[in-house]
């Protein structure tokens, strides 16, 4: 696991080495700006990452310490507890931070997914469809039980939830 | 060490300690214990320095404990430590505290239902008040710590005391689960850390406390132990980085076929290393070395052509006679200065070899079965699973993404299509004839394969008594085995177009069809062999009547040569062999390994390989687009390899007692594949265009394995309880049974006593055994009737602990029973028993 930790300590140092010391001491607060976190080749084809630096970032856009770093592949590793990653992933998928997956969240996630191939109609039925199945509580839209009610049933979420570092 | 390695390292001490809670509850449970915690910790204790960059690791206590004693420069504390270390505490206590507290946290998780951010804004607040009341907590705890100036502390504050470290112990451990910062996580910890550290010691009883700290030293310095060996297992793991590549070019589902076939070749190293070490060594570095015994000599008929490539690649000639097979191995009782048994050897890790495999199949469902849902099937949450679960966070290359993103806005139409479908009405009766039409023809043409191997292999006996047999006529049985495997399994897809079914569903009926088709060659083949074995027997008493002619004929004209009493002996390569079925069965199952291992790398080379260069190179002189229209580029079958590694995995299992050296080729063979798949699936193959998760498929693979296990036991079982052996080779020969070697073994090396206990066994169980001995292959069939059920049984329901223990104890019984009525049979009611298990 050591092996493992310094792995992670030269990604992130790779990334600006100019920037990150080797030496951390002294708590240096270092901090990466988005545009190098979403370049790293793990990252740089997901629809998602942006979200994702800004659930993981203490500023909340993106721009990344160390901590949260290690935060963001610890959750998206292999070892993560399932109801840990269903939380992160209710946090990505909830583009307007309002802790509930609404409509516009879900219409932004499919055009996400699709790179905005489906025509709006198409759209606005598939998001209709994931509220009438997942939303529990029957107030148009999803919170966080609602969504980990769902996902955890789901036989995928493990293995595509998951980043291989 | 730098800070970040020592943060690195507990975050992912928190992770491997709570490696054991696998269901963590997010909302944290022990939110309300630590509010409490915090403030009875504000008012009794002073704040520790949490942000220190300081030594917390675990591994020294009493380096901490010195910097604490440093850290303080409080009088007060020292003295309350010192009290501590004079008083008594009830440890007894301390655990009934746990066991209550962990109560009382279950109910309190059910209460539980607040935002998580107001938790945490919470939390934080409390951190911040905590901090800055550090001073001003300094001077309280002067004033606590004068109320424990008192000799005695109360029962109470020591319970209270036992209660607060107990309680730190469950955070650290559940430190992992909670969705909070890193930052925050690792002042909690390290603040939690101090404290145990610093209190655990001061737990123990006034004498016993050494012992005790004794114990939790060691308790840490295994835990930490552990972890390292952990490390280091995982840095053992071969071929990591070459599967992540396929993995972020291909996605989860090609690479978990690599993943399987690195989980494979463990297994067949382990039974490789059991059989090498415990059955090859032993017989080449103690027994009888070559050319010493008729058995291990190639006659002198065949020795002019022993050595030519084209009877070696048949494996006989001097392979025949080596190591590799049964015939080579000596039926002495005890071979070398060691008196190593091997016969017996030979016998228990042929069984061993299934119950080790057994074993690891069943644990690596037990697991899969954990971690997977209850229902791939659930049809409730299509459009959400979808939405949320369709993107592999795996993908690393453009291209892959690019498909992902396509079959993606695919799937998401053809749901939209289906949704709207399902309200119109389908023509049911033309859907069920065409099913029927589908299944009949598909059962036409297994049966149709059946019986041509049957006859191939029949043709090929007659071929063998034959002189100048061409190459194609050795080899016909093989190569008509590997085409049929090759040419069926398109031929069902096809054919199951006609049946319409959702494409998940048409999986499962495709494999079960392709498993359907292998199952039936193999025991055509297998039924083929029987037969040659059976004539083999029949001949052995023609060859003992020529030997023993011989040998007199020999002796006579040595006598009349020399007056020497005792007549040289005959040479080895000269005495007439007898027939060696076990040899044969080897030689056949080691052919049909190798046969196949070359068809699966000549279709490799071949369908991929061949195919992708013919694509992308003769592309620019081509009439219509050869990427996008017929040939393009290959998918990876991953069904297909996946049953093919399967099959081959029940064909080592079953030649493997008579061809001990089959484990050896096969491992050879997982290894090659492993660097050439790879490298193939990268070059030639292009990632799937339809990918719909078979999801569950990793347990579906892993009960195929268990149920070829159960197959492939089966003949062995019933050649080794029921075929004598031959009489000149191998090691249990002379012996009118192969499992006698038991009944010699326990005679001749185990005291008296354990023959007397199983008379009494025997006495207790004859009548029992008298429904499952009727038939000698009786226990044979019901041991893997038993397999089967319980096969089923697993694969339908989730494997708990006590369910592998009836599936084990059911396994057991029936080989103890058998067990015992050879035991009966030898030592008591002989004449009874004989006719009751011999009809």
């Amino acid at each position: 696991l050591r092996g493992l930790n310094n792995l992670l300590f030269y990604r992130y140092r790779d990334l600006a080495p100019q920037l990150v010391p080797l030496d951390y001491t002294d708590k240096p607060d270092v901090t990466l700006p988005y545009e190098l976190i979403g370049s790293m080749p793990e990252l740089k084809d997901n629809p998602f990452r942006q979200r994702i630096a800004e659930v993981f970032s203490e500023d909340g856009d993106g721009n990344m310490t160390l901590d949260d770093f290690l935060d963001m592949f610890s959750v998206l590793s292999e070892m993560a507890p399932r109801d840990l990653k269903a939380y992160y992933a209710f946090k990505i998928y909830d583009f307007n931070n309002d802790d509930y997956i609404c409509k516009s969240d879900l219409e932004k996630t499919v055009n996400k997914l699709t790179r905005n191939e489906l025509t709006p109609e198409e759209v606005r039925l598939v998001c209709e469809k994931v509220i009438y199945e997942a939303d529990l509580d029957n107030d148009g839209k999803l919170s966080l039980e609602d969504f980990q009610h769902m996902i955890i049933r789901a036989p995928d979420f493990l293995s595509t939830f998951h980043i291989r570092i | 060490m730098c800070k970040s390695q020592q943060q690195v390292q507990l975050l992912f001490i928190l992770c491997l300690a709570a490696g054991i809670e696998i269901d963590g509850q997010v909302e944290s449970d022990t939110q309300s214990e630590e509010d409490e915690g915090k403030e009875k910790i504000s008012k009794k204790q002073p704040r520790r320095e949490t942000v220190r960059a300081g030594r917390l690791e675990r591994k020294k206590p009493q380096r901490d404990k010195e910097d604490e004693s440093k850290e303080e420069e409080n009088c007060p504390r020292q003295n309350r430590a010192s009290r501590r270390k004079k008083h008594q505490k009830k440890n007894g206590d301390g655990k009934n505290a746990e066991v209550k507290e962990r109560d009382k946290k279950a109910s309190t998780k059910d209460q539980k239902n607040s935002e998580n951010k107001e938790k945490k804004t919470n939390k934080k607040q409390k951190e911040g008040e905590n901090k800055q009341k550090k001073d001003r907590k300094n001077s309280t705890s002067s004033e606590s710590s004068n109320s424990f100036d008192e000799e005695s502390l109360s029962e109470e504050e020591l319970a209270m005391l036992m209660e607060q470290v107990e309680q730190r112990k469950k955070l650290i451990s559940t430190m992992r689960n909670k969705p909070w910062r890193m930052v925050k996580k690792l002042s909690v910890l390290r603040e939690a850390q101090a404290f145990v550290e610093k209190f655990e010691g001061a737990l123990g009883k006034g004498k016993g406390k050494k012992l005790y700290a004794y114990k939790m030293m060691m308790a840490k310095k295994w835990v930490k132990f552990k972890r390292d060996f952990d490390n280091f297992k995982t840095q053992c793991i071969p071929w990591e980085m070459k599967i992540k590549e396929v993995e972020s070019h291909f996605g989860s589902s090609v690479a978990s076929y690599f993943i399987f076939l690195r989980w494979m070749y463990g297994v067949n190293l382990v039974l490789f290393g059991l059989i090498f070490g415990l059955v090859i060594i032993p017989e080449i570095l103690m027994g009888m070395p070559y050319g010493s015994m008729p058995r291990k000599t190639v006659p002198r008929a065949e020795q002019a052509t022993a050595m030519d490539f084209s009877v070696l690649w048949d494996f006989e000639g001097y392979i025949k006679y080596s190591a590799l097979f049964y015939g080579y191995y000596n039926n002495q009782r005890t071979i070398g200065w060691l008196k190593y048994r091997l016969p017996m050897a030979y016998f228990m890790v042929g069984i061993s070899v299934f119950g080790y495999s057994l074993m690891v199949v069943i644990r690596s469902m037990a697991r899969n079965a954990n971690q997977s849902t209850a229902d791939g099937d659930d049809d409730n949450f299509i459009f959400s699973w979808k939405m949320f679960t369709s993107w592999d966070y795996l993908i690393g290359n453009p291209e892959t993404a690019d498909n992902k993103f396509a079959s993606i806005t695919t799937g998401f139409k053809e749901s939209i299509v289906d949704e709207q479908e399902s309200n119109k009405d389908e023509n049911i009766h033309l859907r069920r004839f065409l099913r029927v039409l589908a299944n009949v023809l598909i059962i036409c043409c297994l049966c149709g394969s059946g019986y041509l191997i049957y006859f191939v292999v029949k043709r090929s006996q007659t071929f063998s008594k034959m002189q100048n047999v061409g190459w194609y006529e050795r080899n016909e049985v093989e190569i008509v085995m590997s085409l049929l495997g090759m040419f069926c399994p398109p031929l069902f897809e096809t054919i199951a177009a006609l049946e319409n079914y959702h494409p998940r569903i048409g999986l499962k009926w495709q494999l079960g069809r392709i498993f359907a088709l292998f199952l039936g060659n193999l025991y055509t083949f297998l039924l083929a062999l029987m037969d040659d074995v059976n004539e083999k027997l029949a001949e052995e008493d023609v060859v003992k009547n020529i030997t023993r002619w011989m040998l007199l004929g020999h002796h006579n004209s040595s006598m009349g040569n020399s007056s020497a009493d005792t007549p040289p002996p005959l040479d080895p390569a000269d005495v007439p062999r007898g027939p060696c079925w076990e040899t044969t069965v080897g030689i056949e199952f080691v052919r049909l390994t190798v046969s196949d291992i070359l068809v699966t790398y000549v279709t490799i080379l071949v369908g991929d390989f061949i195919r992708a260069c013919f694509v992308r190179f003769v592309n620019y002189c081509w009439c219509w687009d050869l990427e996008a229209g017929f040939p393009s580029y290959a998918e990876f079958d991953i069904s297909g390899n996946v049953l093919g590694l399967v099959f081959n995995q029940g064909m080592i299992w079953m030649g493997s007692f008579y061809a001990p050296g089959l484990v050896g080729i096969n491992v050879l063979r997982l290894l090659t594949s492993m660097y050439f798949q790879c490298w193939a699936v990268m070059s030639s193959n292009v990632p799937h265009e339809r990918v719909f998760k078979a999801s569950k498929s990793n347990n579906f693979y892993m009960g195929l394995l268990l149920l070829i296990l159960f197959l492939s036991l089966l003949p062995v079982a019933y050649t080794i309880m029921s075929l004598p052996p031959s009489f000149d080779c191998g090691p249990f020969s002379g012996k009118k049974r192969m499992y006698e070697v038991i009944q010699e073994t326990i005679e001749l090396d185990f005291p008296l006593f354990i023959a007397k206990i199983f008379i009494f066994l025997a006495i207790l169980h004859t009548s029992w055994l008298s429904h499952l001995s009727l038939v000698p292959c009786g226990e044979a069939i019901s041991v893997t009737a038993g397999g089967i059920y319980s096969t089923a049984k697993a694969w339908h329901s989730k494997i708990t602990c006590s369910k592998n223990m009836f599936f084990f104890s059911f396994f057991f019984q029936v080989i103890y029973l058998k067990f015992v009525s050879i035991a009966s049979d030898h030592f008591s009611f002989e004449a009874t028993s004989e006719t009751m298990l011999n009809p």
